[in-house]
């Protein structure tokens, strides 16, 4: 059971990362970003090319790839994201959505539908002895990287200034820009770093998962749903209902498992019955 | 003089009209359109298009060459064309798609058409329209069984070949216990059943079966549920395809369930996907198969022609597709007409021997091809002395045993 509930945590570590990402764009550009998926699947395909034409290792794509992918997003958002915000914010959610499936078309042109072999690194190939049990490595590997970035990313936001300037930015856009805070300044590397990190979750997912075009798309629906749990626009929120639902869903899979597709969305409606703006997030975000 | 004249005249006369019949030995006008049109209705962009895809096209056009190079002259018909479309294994989009294929396009064949609600969609056009149908990438025993009509045939495989394949086999092989983990929709359903009623057959037991969400990238629970289940299973069922099964590959191999006790066998595989997992992740698995382009020097001849053209090796249901347009050719070549009642009278107990399969049977009562099938393993890295080279064929079912008897539900 408790080896379950670990499972669970290993896979809650992919919405959480992905969810911190969603959380830290939405709050700060008011963007849903359904390209997002895509970018993690790029991510996994950017250390499988890093891997298959370049030679270079699992150790070496897990900083390379996320960073590429950042400059990517960063290339994105002062060309197109920029100048569709101030419009009716169903032009960015047009935009995402079809940029979200031209990636995976030019992805799928290049390398087909087939997924692509990835090996474990071998550092990681073992099991690790965690008392109760013992679990793979490679796995105990993903949940502890995945708690220390959100770790990190949650000491930022909370001590610096920097993070205090984002965070002010991302939950009171208004007031800020009233106060003389420059939000304008901020977007840019905010929506960089949310795409990084999906990038980062990607790297993480491909040793463990099928790389293939489709795997962001399967994904997502998912990770909205954790996104509306955590409260939408609320960072510590998204981290949170991240874990949460990937405990849900692996004892959902353990006792119920016909209904453990399902059992993420029963959740949401529960929890927006009981608090609209979802577990942490503020009634005025909606 | 005179009347060799005439008689040059009704040469002439003749050449013309067989001219217009598409080539000589085209019997007078019976090639309709003057030309002949295989339309290959595939997946060009989703879970199937690298098992069938654009590359079906290329082993339909290989048919066509082969075709042509064998009865130059004498060939029914100068003029074949071969055209395409996506059918997105969209049932609905199957169902215009072929509309559009035999009126518009003015195919006489369709052929490939992976997914199973997509290959009963086209079946039904083409009873509808009287129109030749193989299909070769569907798995669902429907084609032959109550939805079954004069105009189809189904070529390749089905899910009851994959059943009494690997789980009979497996099961006799000393595997007793069975864990059954099934994607939670139709084909995952189907396959569940299949594989359940043939491991009780061997005289095994099924000690779980557990549906999983569709699609999925995380087994962790089942798999760690596996060696707790009383009584412990000897072999985890995978009835998951295409990024599903390699995920659930991928962690099979993370938690060792392997070193565990715990076996795979996997009910639906392709070449294609021992190639996106390596062979290692695999080593040792079981699955049946229906063609592996590597067990004999014909297979491997024909499939280095196939790579040329493609830069892969193909897949059993490439071969089946390239098959199906041949032996459709031949059978208008024989009853001289593209008519399709003709050339199903021509399909129907015809004995199959090409580089598909030397033992294969179109069998008149329901239209299925009847063939030896294999029980393959992957074999390990070690083994593997090229690329693409992964399969050990352990054990060939002959044709009378690989698939079911005709159903009583069926009625052409």
């Amino acid at each position: 059971m408790l080896q379950q509930a670990f499972n669970g945590l290993v896979g809650g570590a992919f919405y959480a990362l992905l969810a911190l990402g969603l959380a830290v764009i939405f709050g700060m550009l008011g963007v849903v970003n359904f390209a997002h998926g895509a970018f993690y699947m790029l991510g996994a395909f950017g250390a499988f090319i890093a891997l298959d034409s370049l030679g270079l290792n699992f150790w070496l794509a897990l900083p390379l790839v996320p960073v590429v992918l950042g400059v990517l997003g960063v290339v994105l958002e002062r060309l197109f994201i920029r100048r569709l915000a101030p419009l009716d914010p169903l032009y960015n959610f047009l935009f995402t959505f079809g940029l979200a499936l031209i990636l995976q078309d030019l992805v799928k042109r290049q390398y087909g539908v087939q997924s692509q072999p990835y090996p474990r690194p071998s550092a990681l190939d073992g099991s690790i002895n965690l008392g109760l049990f013992t679990y793979p490595a490679y796995q105990v590997f993903v949940l502890a990287v995945s708690v220390l970035v959100c770790g990190a990313v949650w000491v930022v936001l909370t001590r610096t200034r920097v993070g205090m300037i984002v965070r002010a930015a991302t939950e009171k856009p208004e007031l800020s820009r009233a106060l003389g805070i420059d939000v304008g300044r901020w977007v840019t590397p905010v929506f960089g770093f949310g795409i990084a990190l999906a990038g980062f979750a990607g790297v993480l997912a491909a040793p463990m998962r099928a790389v293939n075009p489709l795997m962001g798309s399967d994904l997502i629906i998912t990770v909205f749903a954790v996104v509306v749990i955590g409260g939408l626009g609320s960072v510590f929120g998204s981290v949170a209902a991240g874990f949460a639902v990937g405990l849900v869903s692996a004892l959902g899979n353990y006792y119920v498992p016909s209904l453990s597709q399902t059992l993420v969305f029963i959740l949401m409606a529960a929890v927006l019955l009981w608090r609209p703006a979802g577990l942490f997030g503020r009634e005025e975000a909606l | 003089m005179k009347v060799l004249g005439r008689s040059a005249a009704i040469a002439t006369a003749g050449a013309l009209l067989a001219g217009c019949a598409g080539g000589p030995g085209g019997g007078g006008g019976k090639i309709s359109d003057d030309k002949i049109v295989l339309a290959v209705l595939t997946d060009q962009s989703g879970v199937y298009a690298d098992l069938s895809g654009k590359n079906a096209v290329e082993a339909v056009k290989m048919a066509v060459a082969d075709f042509k190079a064998k009865y130059g002259d004498k060939a029914v018909s100068k003029d074949i064309e071969v055209v395409s479309a996506d059918h997105q294994n969209k049932p609905e989009i199957a169902n215009s798609k072929a509309q559009e294929l035999y009126d518009r396009q003015k195919a006489d064949l369709i052929v490939d058409v992976p997914t199973s609600s997509a290959a009963l969609a086209v079946a039904t056009v083409a009873k509808n329209k009287k129109k030749v149908f193989i299909d070769v990438g569907g798995a669902t025993t429907e084609l032959e069984g109550k939805q079954c009509n004069k105009y189809t045939f189904h070529y390749g495989y089905n899910s009851y070949m994959l059943a009494h394949g690997t789980g009979t086999e497996v099961t006799k092989d000393g595997a007793k216990n069975w864990y059954i983990v099934y994607p939670d929709y139709a084909f995952g359903q189907d396959m569940q059943k299949t594989f359940t009623a043939a491991v009780k057959g061997a005289g095994g037991t099924v000690v779980k079966s557990d549906p999983t969400p569709f699609p999925n990238d995380n087994f962790s629970t089942f798999l760690l549920k596996a060696p707790d289940l009383d009584p412990k299973p000897q072999v985890l069922g995978a009835m998951q395809a295409g990024g599903d099964l390699v995920n659930l590959v991928k962690q099979y191999n993370e938690y060792k369930l392997r070193d565990k006790g715990v076996g795979l066998a996997v009910g639906l595989m392709f070449l294609t996907d021992i190639h996106s997992l390596g062979p290692d992740a695999l080593a040792g698995t079981y699955f049946t198969d229906f063609w592996y382009w590597n067990a004999n020097a014909g297979n491997r001849a024909w499939a280095d022609k196939f790579k040329a053209k493609t830069g892969a090796r193909p897949t059993a249901v490439h071969a089946g597709d390239y098959s199906a347009a041949l032996q459709y050719l031949e059978a208008v070549q024989r009853g001289g007409t593209d008519k399709s009642d003709d050339v199903v009278k021509q399909l129907e107990g015809h004995k199959v021997n090409d580089v598909f399969t030397s033992t294969g049977t179109v069998r008149a009562e329901d239209h299925l091809l009847v063939h030896d099938a294999y029980i393959a393993q992957v074999k390990p890295s070690a083994e593997v002395k090229e690329p693409w080279d992964y399969e050990k064929i352990v054990k060939t079912i002959p044709a009378a045993e690989a698939f079911q008897q005709p159903d009583a539900a069926c009625s052409l």
